[in-house]
């Protein structure tokens, strides 16, 4: 009964819905093949993707389309090292015209050392994205304000940092994801700086629709195990949160029934 | 006399190439084996329309940049 129940419990962003509520970039991985094995573990069925040159002059080099089917997984192309508007308006646009799909995510970083995301570049970005028939998911800081100004630009999912790309360090500001997760009603994924499994159960119990994860994964000494761990980790966290968790109390409430202790 | 062909310069992903004169941009695909459904061409920092790459000449200090999906976060 509760299984039936979780199979219809679906990640629904802009209209398409996901059994999956983990997903996964496709960065930092020793080779193509150890990237495509640990999607596959993962169970993600988003990944995030770059726009980059193609390498015109080296025809051996592998192309990521080669190896995962974007026909079976959902390609979502990411302005990752973009520091302006400008630049992630032209990479997303380039990205619309490979594959012909509108839902992308948006990531304009502010900052070399933290890459934290620059808001304001960001905020205008969305605008201008929204107009042109964009379905963004918007890479995002954990402040309520800049979240709910992002969703009446036309946002299709809020992701906020929990901690600065890269950084492994976890959730940071469990509060203003909380907070988040109650002012929207749009797609909450907490997008950079988790490190283990755990930390994606801690963002679904929080409420969160789900996680995207990249150098947790790649990173990890095991990817393939990692890959499994945050899969299952997202899928606990979920029926964690579903099933709702008991009040904390200060004092401690025995488990067994005092009457008729001998 | 076999007559000598023209070279033009253009730019191509970052690099300076030297091309035949009246060339269309599906001969450069060819001739780059480009798969051409995997990636978005812009020339001049416009996007151009795959379906017309037969009918756009290349021409002398264009501007070209073709790209993939790639790994990443």
């Amino acid at each position: 009964m509760e299984e039936v129940k979780l199979k219809k419990d679906k990640l629904i962003i802009a209209n398409k819905k996901f059994s999956s509520r983990l997903i996964v970039g496709t960065g930092k991985y020793k080779n193509m093949s150890e990237c495509a094995k640990a999607v596959k573990l993962s169970g993600a069925e988003i990944i995030t993707v770059a726009v980059r040159r193609v390498n015109i002059f080296d025809k051996k080099k592998p192309l990521l389309m080669d190896y995962i089917d974007p026909k079976k997984i959902t390609y979502l192309p990411n302005t990752a090292g973009c520091f302006n508007s400008e630049e992630a308006l032209r990479t997303l646009r380039l990205a619309r015209d490979i594959g012909g799909w509108n839902l992308v995510k948006l990531e304009v970083l502010g900052d070399k050392q933290n890459l934290f995301p620059d808001m304001i570049e960001t905020l205008k970005s969305t605008e201008v994205l929204a107009n042109e028939g964009f379905k963004i998911m918007v890479y995002c800081t954990d402040d309520p304000l800049m979240a709910k100004r992002l969703e009446n630009s036309g946002a299709s999912a809020i992701m906020p940092l929990a901690a600065p790309i890269g950084s492994g360090l976890g959730i940071q500001n469990k509060i203003n994801i909380k907070i988040i997760r109650n002012q929207t009603k749009l797609p909450l994924i907490i997008d950079a700086g988790l490190g283990q499994a755990s930390d994606a159960v801690i963002a679904m119990e929080l409420g969160c629709d789900g996680v995207l994860v990249n150098t947790a994964i790649a990173k990890a000494k095991k990817p393939y195990e990692m890959a499994l761990a945050f899969k299952n980790g997202v899928i606990a966290g979920r029926q964690s949160y579903l099933a709702g968790r008991i009040d904390r109390t200060l004092s401690g409430r025995p488990s067994s029934p005092f009457d008729g202790i001998i | 006399m076999k007559k000598k062909i023209k070279k033009i310069k253009i730019k191509l992903n970052g690099k300076i190439k030297l091309i035949s004169e009246n060339i269309k941009m599906s001969d450069l695909i060819k001739r780059f084996k480009i798969p051409i459904n995997k990636v978005a061409i812009e020339l001049n920092r416009e996007i151009i329309d795959k379906k017309n790459i037969n009918k756009i000449n290349i021409k002398k200090n264009d501007i070209l940049e073709i790209v993939h999906f790639i790994g990443g976060g």
